[in-house]
This record gives structure tokens, sequence and C-alpha cells, in this order.
């Protein structure tokens, strides 16, 4: 049970707390034991405390506190908002966010599809009963 | 960012000229305040025990706020400080890493109460210096100058994203492994 992501230069989290809550944000500078410097494309560079970070297992080079074109630059080499929006973490939020943005029509046709979905597995189910018992 | 208690002055000050002494001397500080008024009230406490001028017959011609000039890079604050504890006046010397010179003041002013029960007003700063990282003097900074820094965080704290979903029961134990 070793350890997978560690917190280092270049290491993109989460924020799970605050005003930048659901944001991606890369770390750039380590303060102390409990802060990091953080950057992302739309934000002022600022600290944050870890506790308020969720690390992921994406990883980008970049040297230690780049100059803001560099961290664009080095963000857009490594693709990360395509790895996070494919990352199953990523698509799960993704999904949560889609749902709860739902209006009552929206939901109205999500029962359907369920219930046409529901019928469609019972009848394979009922197939394969039938081949069972004969 | 987050507000400072502590913001930082520069207050120019002076003796009123008299019939003898048409234009005295000016004084320039830079100290730590809450705010302006406390910053004027700190001025004329130390220059009265610099020089022989008090706030009566004395009058401030300055007094501005000083801003950190780039609060987006990661210092080292050596911050010397003189403080009264229970049996005495003592000199201290601290390092703090912090982006702004208020953060590591602020920091300074938190370690002093909890390690050694000095409160604010008991502590004088001599001086503060932004340290290069080959000069600083404690481990406990010295430990972050790895440019190749890495570290795993061992404890994930499970917390909902705002006070309002707070609850008090939990349907199952958080995995607190990162």
């Amino acid at each position: 049970m070793t350890f997978k992501r560690f917190v280092e230069i270049g290491r993109v989290a989460l924020v799970n707390y605050g005003k930048e809550y659901g944001q991606l944000v890369v770390i750039v500078d380590i303060v102390d034991q409990n802060r990091a410097l953080v950057d992302a494309p739309d934000m002022i560079r600022s600290q944050i405390n870890f506790k308020r970070l969720s690390l992921t297992d994406i990883k980008i080079d970049i040297p230690r506190s780049p100059k803001k074109k560099t961290l664009i630059a080095a963000m857009e080499e490594a693709d990360v908002k395509n790895k996070w929006e494919k990352s199953s973490w990523g698509r799960k939020l993704i999904v949560q966010q889609r749902r709860a943005s739902l209006n009552d029509f929206d939901r109205f046709k999500v029962m359907l599809a369920k219930i046409k979905r529901g019928g469609v597995i019972k009848q394979e189910l009922a197939k394969l009963k039938k081949e069972s018992a004969a | 960012m987050v507000s400072f208690r502590f913001h930082q002055y520069q207050v120019v000050g002076r003796a009123l000229p008299t019939p003898g002494d048409e234009q005295p001397k000016i004084y320039r500080m830079k100290l730590w305040a809450t705010n302006e008024v406390r910053a004027k009230s700190k001025f004329w406490y130390f220059l009265r025990k610099l020089k022989k001028v008090k706030k009566s017959n004395g009058q401030i011609l300055a007094l501005n706020e000083i801003f950190e000039r780039y609060p987006t890079v990661v210092k080292n604050y050596g911050i010397w400080l003189r403080y009264q504890s229970r049996t005495g006046y003592h000199n201290m010397y601290k390092e703090f890493r912090d982006t702004t010179l208020n953060g590591a003041v602020e920091q300074m002013y938190d370690e002093m109460a909890s390690r050694h029960r000095v409160r604010s007003p008991c502590i004088q700063i001599i001086k503060t210096a932004t340290v290069p990282n080959d000069m600083c003097k404690r481990e406990n900074t010295k430990q972050f100058h790895d440019e190749k820094i890495r570290f795993p965080l061992i404890f994930k704290k499970v917390r909902p994203p705002s006070r309002v979903l707070k609850t008090t029961f939990k349907a199952s134990r958080p995995n607190l492994f990162m």
C-alpha cells in the first residue's frame, strides 16, 4: 500500500472546499508543510491549504514557479483537460453536474428512458429463464 | 487573499519647528499595526525611546500602507524580534516561509503566542528581511528548498464542500487513505 499521488510541482489537484470549489489547479510551488502555491489558467496565483485539495493522477512537467504562459503551454501539451474529462473521476463529476442541471422536462425524459431500459432488460431475462428452464 | 490582521505602515514624522530649531530632523519608521491609528501611536512610542520628542510636540508628516511587491512568489522571511516573557526581555530570530511579509508576520505572532505564550502587545519587531535560500538558518525552512520536493499526503480529511451540508451522522465509515 505505497503512495501513488504525491504533492509535487506540476501535480494537478481538484479544489474541494471554498470559493474555488470544483476547479482544477496545478501545484506550482510549495510554501510549507500545509500550504502550496497553486495556479490555473483562469485564476490568480494564490496559496491554498492542502486540506482544500484532492490530488489527481495527472502530473505535468513544469519548473518551479513558472510564468503563466509556460504553465498554460505545459497544460496544453499534457492535455490536462481531455485527460481529466476522460478519467473515471472526471466523467463522474460531469454526470453529476448534468444531473443537477436537469429541468422537469428532462427528468420526465429520463424517467421514460429508464422504464424503456428496464423493459428491455426484463425481456432478455425472461428469454434466458426460458432457455435455462427448457 | 485572506485579510491580514497586521498591516505594514510607513510613518514619517518630526518634532514641531520651534524658534530654536526651524528645520527639525525628519524620521521615518516602518512598523506593523492592525490599523492606521495604532500605527501612529506605535510610531510615537518608538520615537520617544530614540529621540527627545513626544506626540504633543511633534507632527506626523505621512502615513502610508506598504503592500507586498510580489505576492505570488514564495519567499523565506527572517524576523528579528524582542519580546517580554514572564522573567524579562529576550531577543529572538525566527524564519517563516510565506508569500507575503504580512503573512509571515502574522505567522510569527501566532507562533509566539502558542509556543511562548507571548501576546502581541509584548512583541516588538526589530527587523524583517527576505532571506535567500542559502542563508536560511532553520532546518524547518531549509527542508522546503529542494527543487524536486515531493511528499504524499497521508491523511485525507473528509469534509462536505460547505458548512451547510454538514451532518452529524454518516451511513458508513469514511475512507481516510488518500
